[in-house]
């Protein structure tokens, strides 16, 4: 059984078997389809015409399907690997063993931002950005700059709070549950973590650095930390919404699966606590 | 429940396309017609041209088609040395890119400036998609 574990509770061993996993997934070019795929949903959801990645209610199944399929590459390369999650309430600074040179490495030199310890490091010629937005092919971080600060605990239970799932207009400028976990409205939980860890987080070729699937996984959590509190809410909206995933429609790119198939995560894995 | 479980199954027995399947789909979603994002009732921004930083930043309304592979400015284009950033209008009127998607601000011009911020330098880059 996948059971997604914090990552500050990861033993040595299974730290360097998820990092060499991801390095080979990199190697064979498997890596650089997902982050192609994220950047080409970031730019074609809109808050107006069709949106299925991001700023709508299938923000949080899209990325859960995702993360199951970019799970599944990595179990490809190594059963005994999952993906862990990064409590960024918990974990919250640059000092963080998230950000040790035998995990991810740490935040970006000042002079370009550059990212210069650790496995993904430019200089160990095994993490090249080649799907990207501008001329740096290397990994940058600006961790926390300009005094920035990771949500905290206290506004993530804010958010959990939430009865309703999502509401109309189903984007951006939505009330409830989704939108202030995506992070449009209100204390804003999952951008500003994107923006906290800068560089190409911060864009929409964020699946270039590999924490976006530690955020992710968390976000995912927090979903269903959301439904255990709040078992009589589900999913919104139900049928017959203009450029939006309801329920039971199928989600690009897969086209063969719906939210309603997304919502129980105890299909696919469960977490080291109970959600 | 028994049609969950079936689509489920299908979704296993389809998982092994994998990624290539994703790209591929990814590509023609983003080859569809572009929307307006701007809602109808916020005025469009006043064009902009400067040099900031040592880069020239230029805005303002485009015209004609989509021929950058899928920009959804609502009808408003912003370059970075002639080259352009791909920009998008939230439902509130703020603007985020390529470039800084996770944090919006006011106008293109101070999305034009975080960009050339956040490049030092750098040249930006056309994502093609696959």
């Amino acid at each position: 059984m996948t059971v997604r574990k914090n990552q500050a509770t990861l033993s040595a061993d299974e730290k360097r078997r998820f990092v060499n996993a991801l390095l080979e997934l990199k190697r064979s070019g498997r890596y650089d389809t997902f982050v192609t795929t994220h950047n080409a949903f970031i730019m074609s959801d809109t808050d107006n015409g069709d949106r299925v990645g991001h700023r709508s209610p299938s923000f949080l199944p899209w990325h859960r399907r995702f993360l199951i399929q970019f799970e599944e590459a990595l179990r490809s390369v190594d059963p005994a690997v999952t993906l862990p999650y990064w409590d960024w309430t918990a974990d919250r600074t640059s000092r963080s063993s998230l950000w040790a040179p035998d995990f991810l490495g740490g935040t970006g030199r000042a002079r370009d931002g550059q990212v210069t310890d650790g496995p993904f490091a430019r200089g160990g010629n095994r993490w090249t950005i080649n799907v990207r937005v501008d001329g740096r092919d290397y990994l940058r971080r600006d961790l926390g700059a300009g005094g920035r600060r990771l949500p905290t605990r206290a506004e993530v239970e804010s958010v959990l709070a939430m009865e309703t799932y999502d509401t109309a207009p189903w984007n951006s400028a939505s009330d409830g549950f989704r939108n202030h976990l995506e992070g449009w409205r209100g204390v804003n939980l999952h951008n500003r973590v994107h923006v906290w860890v800068g560089g190409q987080m911060g864009t929409g070729a964020s699946p270039n650095d590999p924490v976006f699937w530690l955020h992710h996984a968390f976000v995912d959590k927090l979903w269903a930390d959301w439904q255990a509190r709040h078992p009589r809410s589900t999913y919104l909206p139900a049928a017959g919404t203009a450029n939006v995933v309801d329920l039971g429609d199928t989600m690009r790119p897969w086209n063969d699966v719906t939210p309603a198939d997304m919502l129980d995560h105890t299909r696919h894995y469960t977490f080291d606590t109970a959600a | 429940m028994s049609s969950i479980t079936r689509r489920r199954a299908l979704g296993v027995a389809a998982g092994a396309a994998g990624a290539a399947a994703g790209l591929a789909a990814a590509g023609s979603a983003t080859a569809a017609a572009p929307r307006a994002t701007a809602p109808a009732a916020e005025p469009a921004p006043a064009s902009f041209d400067e040099v900031y930083q040592g880069r020239r930043i230029k805005g303002g309304p485009s015209h004609g088609g989509d021929h950058h592979g899928g920009h959804h400015g609502g009808g408003y284009s912003v370059t970075i040395d002639g080259r352009e950033l791909h920009v998008m209008r939230n439902a509130d009127g703020t603007w985020i890119s390529v470039i800084n998607h996770y944090e919006p601000v006011a106008t293109p011009k101070a999305l034009a400036r975080a960009a050339v911020r956040e490049l030092q330098g750098a040249p930006l880059v056309l994502l093609t998609l696959a």
